[in-house]
């Protein structure tokens, strides 16, 4: 079977220990959280939480079974890469120099970033896209020298 | 009409049918055992809150009903954690009430504070923390539905000191909105009937079922089900009780101690119908090799435990009786007759298996056999006692040497093998039937975990009768240790034991001692006769072995009878 990064969103009452209770369920039964994020969803009381972890579809069965079982989850659904759409959403410092700066604006201009704060020696930068997107942009800056890195999780619909 | 957080409590436990709570006070329930002690609400003071945890798990297997205990917070409540693991492996339905310290100091390392809700959150079904004592009643009810709805477990309820003390407009809880409602757990008509089309054309079919049987309360379903298709019954150790030990279509116990023809049948069957288990390594050994030859039909309330260790070819999620209920009626409504060549062909090939290795081939010699122990105690208690194990050979040996032939008899920890478990389990058991025989048959080792219910059962004059197989060993460690660590014997020695008849009169026990075979049925009958809590030790055989053996890792079809073909 395949591994592959794998997407599974949960809709659940908007309580302080839910998360801890999922993550619970993932650091108990060995399977990793790749990627994770959290918010309230239209209801205020429900929230939508999205894990990505890697595993074979078998992996995702086995965490939709034990999750579903804890008290307040409400939905538990895989998201298939295919059919749903992913971001995710990056702020990246990077240093300037007079050799660089003209890669980093041109950079900035293909790939649609907001340029954050721009200083002396260095910028931040926001940028959100895809995994393959920001894997790219990653990529190119990096060359160039990031400082630092923030990267959030992943949002799927 | 106003009542603070106390008299809500016991108000609100008395209308969930509570009729007994296992115990022990300490500063952040005080305001609690204040209530109790003006009602006189039946409580049981135990010595140690492990102790509490386990007698509210054994009242909960043997009466079928939710356990209770009370504690306080920090110590109070992390000494119940082993409990709680326990109850929860074994799908035991308990509430566990921990004292809390006050709210705003909570988070602050205050004196005796354990954030026990984070501690026992992997061990328990679900967890709670009462923040508002609004919230209480609501709470307590929904703890209870939470503990024995569905798959059951232990639930806990954290009560912070303050808000216990604080008051509140009482409202009766059949007003109460719960957050769930009551979950289905219907087949599916499609797969039963697929199910049911295997059934039919099974030549070498097997039941194998667990404790979802009792949990499920399905014992005359299975048997009215096997009696129907005529296909042999195999239990897991929390099954045990499950389907009548003196059956004819009974196996015994499979997996890594199981009987020599439950293991060679799960081997050679060709259609294995599994109801309420769920594929313990105990059980399978090596997965890849379990019933390799046999299609899987998969039965459990719980759909994580379908497909998780064992791949089913039918998964049905289901409760044990429902499902049984519709099979029964669908073989009556389509005149189902078994194939009786097929049939018999099978069952005398599980004739031939039991009579190559029958249980009985133990060698009897000049030392008390634990065996025997056992056997002698069936025979005088008729399989009628409530036996409550240790854990270890002492366990495995009452698994196979004690027929159970009613539910709810045998508590033993299955799933999480926790040392220490039978006794307290059996006072539990005891106080839900004061008038029936309660045995714990333990280890030398395992007895010592929570000796100090001695105190326990003597105060509430609770006649439980202690059997201990004393063999100066860790027995089962030290059984591994010879198979497979070439008998270095580390740390499994503890022949340094305490004088344990003199220990049980030292409690306000009686204690009883026997050293040679032809001791050890007047020492269980008078031990047995004896109103009151009984200690009897028996000096066995140090070195026997529990087999059959399936070493960890291999096939059951390499289950081995006795050391020599081990090592």
């Amino acid at each position: 079977m395949e591994r592959k990064d794998q997407t599974i969103t949960f809709l659940v009452n908007n309580k302080p220990d839910v998360l801890a209770r999922i993550a619970g369920v993932f650091s108990a039964r060995s399977f990793n959280i790749e990627s994770i994020s959290a918010n309230i969803t239209m209801n205020p009381e429900i929230t939508k939480i999205i894990i990505v972890t890697r595993g074979d579809t078998a992996t995702v069965t086995k965490i939709k079974n034990q999750t579903k079982k804890l008290v307040d989850i409400l939905e538990v659904s895989h998201l298939k890469e295919k059919s749903s759409l992913q971001r995710e959403m990056i702020l990246v410092k990077v240093k300037l120099t007079n050799e660089n700066r003209g890669k980093v604006m041109e950079i900035i201009k293909d790939y649609n970033c907001r340029l954050i704060t721009l200083e002396a020696n260095h910028c931040v930068l926001e940028a959100t896209g895809n995994k393959n997107e920001v894997k790219n942009i990653l990529k190119r800056l990096e060359r160039l020298g990031i400082e630092d890195l923030s990267r959030s999780g992943i949002l799927a619909l | 009409m106003k009542l603070k957080g106390p008299q809500i409590f016991t108000k609100t436990l008395r209308e969930e049918g509570v009729e007994i709570i296992f115990g022990f006070p300490g500063g952040a329930v005080l305001d609690i055992y204040d209530q109790i002690y003006k009602e006189n609400f039946p409580h049981i003071l135990v010595r140690h809150e492990q102790g509490a945890a386990h007698a509210a798990d054994g009242y909960a297997r043997s009466s079928g009903k939710v356990g209770v205990c009370l504690v306080t917070s920090g110590p109070g409540a992390t000494n119940t954690v082993t409990g709680i693991a326990t109850a929860y492996m074994d799908s035991v339905p308990m509430v566990i009430f921990t004292g809390q310290v006050t709210s705003p100091t909570i988070g602050t390392d205050a004196f005796q504070e354990a954030d026990i809700t984070g501690i026992t959150r992997p061990c328990t079904k679900h967890n709670f923390l009462v923040r508002n004592i609004e919230d209480l009643a609501k709470t307590i009810k929904e703890a209870f539905y939470i503990a024995r709805s569905g798959r059951p477990g232990p639930v806990l309820v954290d009560l912070p000191k303050d808000i216990m003390q604080s008051e509140t407009e009482y409202k009766e809880s059949n007003s109460l909105k719960l957050s769930f409602t009551e979950p289905k757990y219907l087949p599916d008509a499609k797969q039963l009937q697929q199910a049911l089309e295997l059934i039919k054309k099974a030549k070498r079919p097997l039941l194998l079922v667990g404790g979802g049987i009792i949990l499920g309360r399905a014992t005359n379903e299975l048997k009215e089900f096997a009696e129907k298709t005529k296909i042999p019954v195999t239990a897991t150790l929390m099954g045990l009780g499950a389907f009548p030990g003196t059956h004819p279509l009974w196996l015994g116990m499979p997996g890594m101690h199981g009987t020599y023809y439950a293991n060679m049948a799960i081997c050679n069957c060709d259609l294995m119908i599994t109801i309420g288990t769920r594929f313990s390594d105990r059980v399978t050994g090596k997965t890849s090799t379990f019933a390799s030859n046999a299609k899987i039909i998969h039965i459990d309330i719980d759909a994580a435990s379908i497909n998780k260790n064992v791949l089913a070819d039918i998964p049905i999620i289901s409760d044990a009786k429902s499902a049984l209920q519709e099979m029964n009626q669908s073989l009556d409504q389509d005149h189902f007759a078994v194939n009786e060549e097929e049939n018999k062909k099978w069952l005398d090939q599980i004739a031939e298996w039991k009579a190559y290795a029958p249980l009985t081939s133990y060698s009897e010699g000049d030392k008390i056999k634990p065996q025997k122990v056992i056997e002698t105690l069936y025979k005088l208690t008729k399989g009628e006692a409530i036996i409550a194990t240790e854990v270890g050979q002492n366990q495995m040996w009452s698994a196979l040497y004690y027929h159970f032939d009613y539910p709810n008899t045998f508590l033993s920890s299955g799933g999480l093998g926790t040392m220490g478990y039978g006794f307290p389990a059996a006072i539990g058991a005891q106080v839900a039937f004061p008038d029936k025989t309660v045995v714990d048959i333990a280890g030398d080792g395992s007895i010592q975990m929570n000796i100090q219910e001695l105190a326990t059962a003597v105060n509430y004059k609770l006649p439980v009768k202690i059997v201990i197989l004393n063999n100066g060993y860790l027995g089962m460690v030290r059984q591994w240790q010879e198979l497979f660590y070439e008998k270095r014997y580390s740390h499994s020695d503890i022949s340094q034991i305490p004088d344990f008849v003199k220990l049980a009169e030292a409690y306000g026990a009686v204690g009883l001692r026997a050293t040679k075979p032809e001791e050890v049925e007047p020492t269980l009958k008078k031990g047995l006769n004896i109103p009151n809590t009984v200690v009897m030790d028996f000096h066995v055989e140090r070195e026997e072995g529990v087999f059959p053996m399936v070493k960890p890792g291999t096939s059951l079809s390499e289950t081995k009878l006795k050391k020599e073909e081990l090592s």
